[in-house]
C-alpha cells in the first residue's frame, strides 16, 4: 500500500472514508438550514439568534464546521495531487488550502460562541 | 523497484496525447468535472457564508443592514450562484454515494446517474432562482 505523507489519514481508503461521512453531515445540514429558510418566509433577527443561541444547534454547527475542514482538505488535497506535479508548488497549495481552512473553522466557532 | 527502475518501466513509447479537443467527454465526464468544480467554487464561497453569518448573528442593526443588502442585484446573483454550485455538488454528491453503496453501478447506471444528476439539479436551481428573486 502506498502510504502519502500529506494526505489526511495517511491512507486513500481511510480519506476516502472521511469524506464520505463529512459529506453526509454535511448534506443534513444544508438541508436542515434550506428547510428552516423555506419554513420561515420573513426571518426576524429573533428567530435568527434563538436558532442559535440553542446548544443543538451550536452542537450541529460545529458538527458541520469540523466535517467541512475535513472534507474541503481531502478535497482538495485530491485535487492537488491531480494537476499539480511540481512537489514544492504542491505543497504550497496544500499549505495555503489548510491555511485557509484552518482560518474559516477558527473563524466560524468565534462566530457561534464568541458574540 | 527503485526510482530509476520505475522511471524505465513506465517512461517507453506510448503515444501520449493531451489535447483536449480531440477527447471526447461522455454525459458523466462532464457531470464529474462539474462536481469537481463546484467543489472548488464552494471552497471559495465559503468566505461569503461565513461573513454573512457573522453579520447575521452579530446584533439586530447589521442582522437587519445584512437582510437589505441581501435585496441587492449583485448579492442575489451571488448567492444564487453560491446556492446553485452547492446544490448541484450536493446531488452530484448524493449520486455519488449511491453509487459508492453499489447502485447504479454499470455503464447504463452511470449514464442515467449522470442525467438524473443534470435534470434534478438544474430543476432545483431554476427553483432557486424563482425563490430567490
Ligand atoms: C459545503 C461545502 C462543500 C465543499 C467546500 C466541498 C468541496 C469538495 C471538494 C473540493 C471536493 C473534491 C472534488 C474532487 O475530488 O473532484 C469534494 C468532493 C466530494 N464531495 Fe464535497 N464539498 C462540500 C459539500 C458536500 C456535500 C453537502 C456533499 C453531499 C453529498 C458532498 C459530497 C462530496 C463527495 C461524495 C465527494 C467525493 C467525490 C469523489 O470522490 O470524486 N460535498 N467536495
Amino acid at each position: 500500500m502506498v502510504a502519502n505523507i500529506t494526505s489526511l489519514g495517511r491512507s486513500g481508503l481511510y480519506d476516502w472514508m472521511v469524506q464520505r461521512v463529512t459529506a453526509v453531515v454535511l448534506a443534513a445540514y444544508i438541508l436542515f438550514l434550506l428547510g428552516y429558510f423555506v419554513a420561515t418566509p420573513d426571518l426576524s433577527y429573533a428567530d435568527w439568534n434563538g436558532l442559535f443561541a440553542c446548544t443543538a444547534m451550536k452542537i450541529f454547527t460545529l458538527m458541520a464546521l469540523i466535517s467541512l475542514s475535513a472534507h474541503a482538505w481531502v478535497g482538495m488535497w485530491t485535487i492537488s495531487t491531480d494537476y499539480l506535479k511540481n512537489s514544492v508548488v504542491r505543497f504550497l497549495f496544500q499549505g495555503t488550502c489548510g491555511g485557509i481552512m484552518f482560518v474559516y473553522f477558527v473563524w466560524g466557532i468565534q462566530i457561534l460562541w464568541g458574540q | 523497484m527503485g526510482q530509476k527502475e520505475c522511471e524505465e518501466a513506465v517512461s517507453d513509447n506510448r503515444p501520449v496525447n493531451l489535447d483536449l479537443s480531440q477527447f471526447s467527454f461522455p454525459l458523466p465526464a462532464i457531470t464529474s468535472v462539474i462536481h469537481r468544480a463546484t467543489g472548488l467554487i464552494l471552497f471559495v464561497g465559503v468566505a461569503f457564508v461565513l461573513w454573512a453569518f457573522q453579520e447575521s448573528l452579530s446584533g439586530e442593526e447589521s442582522f437587519n443592514a445584512i437582510k437589505s443588502v441581501m435585496q441587492g442585484f449583485l448579492a442575489k446573483l451571488i448567492l444564487w450562484g453560491i446556492l446553485s454550485a452547492l446544490l448541484y455538488h450536493l446531488v452530484a454528491g448524493t449520486k455519488h454515494l449511491l453509487m459508492d453503496m453499489g447502485i447504479g453501478e454499470t455503464l447504463e447506471g452511470g449514464k442515467l446517474g449522470a442525467k438524473i444528476t443534470l435534470v434534478v439539479s438544474i430543476v432545483l436551481i431554476l427553483i432557486t432562482g424563482v425563490w430567490i428573486w
